[in-house]
């Protein structure tokens, strides 16, 4: 036996553990799962619920398991009558000041406290507490905060400054009056805020929620006088499963495709195929600033959340921003123009709708800058958690519903459109399509493993054809943050940059299901699995690069020219802004040189 | 938006903040000052306005949303601008029973405020107190440092006429 090993008694049984542990994650490892609710491992302890207390013999009160360290020896007791009481006591305190609307509330089935208290057999209320009024806030475009749901866990706060770095959200006042807000108390729409969601993945409850848009797109599927388009954004169909029931990481775009017909789409396509577009001008725009010494590392600009961070915190790097718009606004302006002339339809009568993993992505539909000849390009951007529900609530048995394939010819799409849901994704189809532009050959091994997986910032040094090409990819805005810095000291360590605000990039996106039972936000094991649903749907694609997709070529051939033309610059390209909302805290800032 | 933007140049109470927060820039845990900045921000300028906090979050590099958490969380801080004079009415037991709440009534009529709030003519800030240890004289309100006891709405009213006069006057 080492010396960091010790002996501790969980109701009675005696283990060896290792010492330098809490209480919580020592039980957690011996199969032992004691409730909780401020506590998450990716966070710092709070220690603020104390839903997670045990007895520990010779202790004067009850300990707090997420808090409290192992010691040798220690004979600590989980379940006992008194414990159990007292716990449940707490959980009734919390739920005093709740409202009782779980009925009518979003997250009806899918609450941690109401988890929380039907485990505790909390079968009755007791207590009826002064109750908290406050307006909901509705003004972001993106994230609806509802203070009358919290129970000050503070878990967003941490999420929002500890992993996003962005730091918007507070706990303010004190006491019964205490309220998580932005600073000043101010909408979340004028606020840094920059429209991740993962403060609503997060919450145990309902006080953070999605914008949410469905019934809208139901009144608009009921107007026969529109033509209805749609189009699911590649991490969708790795997540969607989850709100049904089916395990993480089955695929199933064939049953999104499916129900989406039901649900009345007269055209439903993938956003897997705007994403290959997406990489034919950006690898273009890449090669483009390295040959003719154009402002470097140039960074991705699909993640309206980090769009949005960099505009905010680093307005300086704009011009780093690759011009290209995101997938869903590319496929949004193809279709209201190229498809809208297939097909003979004023655009004005066409709406198109955005399957998102994404809260951010409302936020990217609205901004004026992604509008296509006047025309909104997405004219609704729905979460996969509103769609599940529209799904459920249009009576469409997912499950058991038999596939079927995209519409052409926005639905035919290579392995390398449908890795973008996957941090580092973009980046590998990205070099896949580069390499080609550079060298006129094709890379003979198309997987560049340096950039897949979890680490948090990934660097790689790629050799295309005796040129090197220096790039980076990180996800999860603390890491671009980490990233960033790196960048403004060593301007010329990296070409190319790919950033994903949400932990894990889009699989992990802040409109994605609900953890279940199982699981926990932020959980890696099932954001692994997500990813591995994206890798072998490529893994199993006969096209592996964006620029071999069939319907590409066409597009090109018969509308757009060539990348980076003048009609790619009118429809795909964007421009951006420097931004200095109310609350933000200025760093010193180099002014933009033109 | 640049730095340049929050140097509130011309303002010499900016001066004096500025010259406070780089007196405590070398000493550990720098961000740990965040209270004792608030606290002499609010010695110069009399309250915490916006413009204030975004400058003592653009100087220490603190996000505006932990300033707000500690300038809300303290009673000490104040957020708005305050009148000329505080009047706190004492909200302890002995008074409340003695009809304290009466002449918060009357207060909030008079002045025309809420809790917390100043009146439009700047003079007067109304405020809630604990106990101030003059039971024997409930109810009591105090106006700045000065006790008021055996208030009668009437009181009241001459007691606030009197103030307002006397500060319309130096005006
Ligand atoms: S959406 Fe993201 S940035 Fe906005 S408050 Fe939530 S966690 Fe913070
Ligand atoms: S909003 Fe949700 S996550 Fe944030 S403190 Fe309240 S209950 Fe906790
Ligand atoms: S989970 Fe331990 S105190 Fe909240």
């Amino acid at each position: 036996m080492t010396t960091d090993q010790i002996t501790i008694y969980i109701n009675n049984k005696q283990y060896q553990i290792k010492k330098g542990q809490t209480i919580m994650k020592a039980a957690d490892s011996l199969g032992y799962h004691i409730p909780r609710l401020c506590y998450h491992p990716k966070l710092s302890i709070e220690g603020a619920c104390r839903v997670c207390i045990v007895e520990v013999e010779g202790a004067k009160s009850f300990v707090a398991s997420c808090a409290a360290p192992v010691v040798d020896g220690m004979r600590i007791r989980t379940n006992t009558k008194a414990v159990r009481q007292a716990r449940r006591d707490i959980v009734e305190l919390i739920l005093d000041n709740h409202p009782q609307d779980c009925h009518t509330c979003e997250r009806d089935g899918n609450c941690e406290l109401q988890r929380l208290s039907s485990s505790m057999g909390i079968s009755e209320r007791f207590f009826e507490g002064q109750r908290k009024h406050y307006e909901q806030d509705i003004s972001s475009k993106s994230v609806v905060r509802n203070p009358n749901k919290c129970i000050l866990c503070g878990r967003c706060v941490r999420m929002c400054s500890q992993i996003q770095k962005v730091t918007n959200l507070g706990l303010a006042g004190r006491g019964f009056q205490t309220v998580v807000m932005p600073a000043f108390d101010q909408g979340m729409e004028d606020s840094v805020c920059v429209n991740c969601g993962q403060c609503i993945n997060i919450c145990p409850t309902a006080a953070f929620l999605e914008q949410g848009h469905s019934e809208a797109v139901f009144d608009l599927l009921n107007d026969d006088s529109l033509v209805k388009v749609v189009n699911v954004a590649p991490s969708v169909r790795a997540a969607i499963g989850e709100s049904f029931g089916l395990e993480a990481g089955k695929n199933c775009e064939g049953q999104i495709f499916a129900s989406l017909r039901k649900l009345g789409f007269d055209y439903v396509f993938d956003t897997n195929f705007t994403a290959d577009l997406t990489i034919m001008e950006e690898a273009a725009e890449l090669v483009q600033r390295v040959t003719t010494g154009g402002v470097l590392p140039m960074i991705t600009s699909c993640s309206p959340g980090w769009v949005k961070c960099l505009e905010q915190f680093h307005p300086d790097m704009v011009a780093h921003l690759s011009t290209c718009k995101s997938p869903m606004s590319m496929a949004g302006a193809i279709i209201k123009t190229y498809f809208a002339g297939k097909i003979s339809v004023d655009p004005k009568k066409m709406v198109n709708v955005g399957i998102m993993p994404c809260t951010a992505k409302k936020y990217e539909a609205a901004r004026p800058e992604m509008n296509t000849n006047g025309n909104i390009s997405t004219d609704y951007s729905l979460t996969t958690r509103e769609l599940a529900w529209m799904i459920k609530s249009a009576g469409i048995d997912f499950v058991n519903i038999k596939p079927e394939e995209p519409d052409n010819p926005i639905g035919l799409s290579s392995g390398a459109g449908v890795i973008f849901g996957a941090t580092g994704g973009v980046m590998e189809a990205a070099i896949r399509t580069a390499y080609h532009m550079i060298t006129g050959k094709e890379m003979g091994e198309v997987k560049v493993e340096a950039v897949r997986g979890f680490e948090g910032i990934k660097e790689a040094a790629l050799d295309v054809d005796g040129m090197e090409v220096r790039v980076a990819v990180a996800h999860g805005l603390g890491n671009a943050a980490k990233l960033m810095d790196i960048v403004k000291k060593h301007p010329e360590k990296y070409h190319f940059i790919e950033i994903m605000a949400c932990p894990g990039g889009c699989i992990g996106g802040g409109g994605q299901p609900y953890p279940m039972t199982n699981s926990i936000p932020l959980d890696e094991k099932s954001l692994a699995k997500r990813a591995s649903a994206l890798y072998n749907s490529d893994d199993a694609n006969e096209l592996r690069r964006s620029h071999e997709n069939p319907f590409i070529k066409t597009l090109y051939e018969e509308f757009l020219g060539e990348p980076l033309s003048e009609k790619s610059h009118k429809l795909l390209h964007t421009h951006y802004q420097q931004r200095g909302p109310n609350g933000i805290i200025p760093k010193e800032i180099e002014p933009l040189s033109a | 938006m640049s730095c340049n933007d929050c140097n509130k140049v011309g303002d010499p109470r900016y001066d004096e903040l500025q010259v406070y927060i780089d007196s405590l820039r070398d000493k550990p845990h720098f961000e740990s000052y965040l209270i004792a900045v608030l606290h002499r921000a609010q010695g110069l300028f009399g309250y915490l306005s916006e413009e204030t906090m975004n400058y003592v979050s653009c100087d220490m590099n603190i996000p505006t949303a932990q300033i707000w958490g500690v300038a809300t969380f303290y009673h000490f801080f104040n957020l708005a601008e305050q009148g000329k004079h505080t009047v706190s009415v004492c909200m302890g037991t002995a008074c409340y029973v003695k009809g304290a709440a009466e002449v918060l009534e009357t207060l909030k009529k008079e002045l025309g405020v809420e809790v917390g709030e100043t009146s439009a003519d700047k003079i007067f800030t109304l405020d809630e107190a604990r106990c101030v240890g003059a039971c024997g004289l409930a109810p009591v309100m105090m106006i700045d440092d000065e006790i008021y006891g055996d208030l009668t709405p009437d009181k009241v009213v001459a007691i606030i006429k009197k103030y307002r006069e006397k500060a319309k006057g130096a005006a």
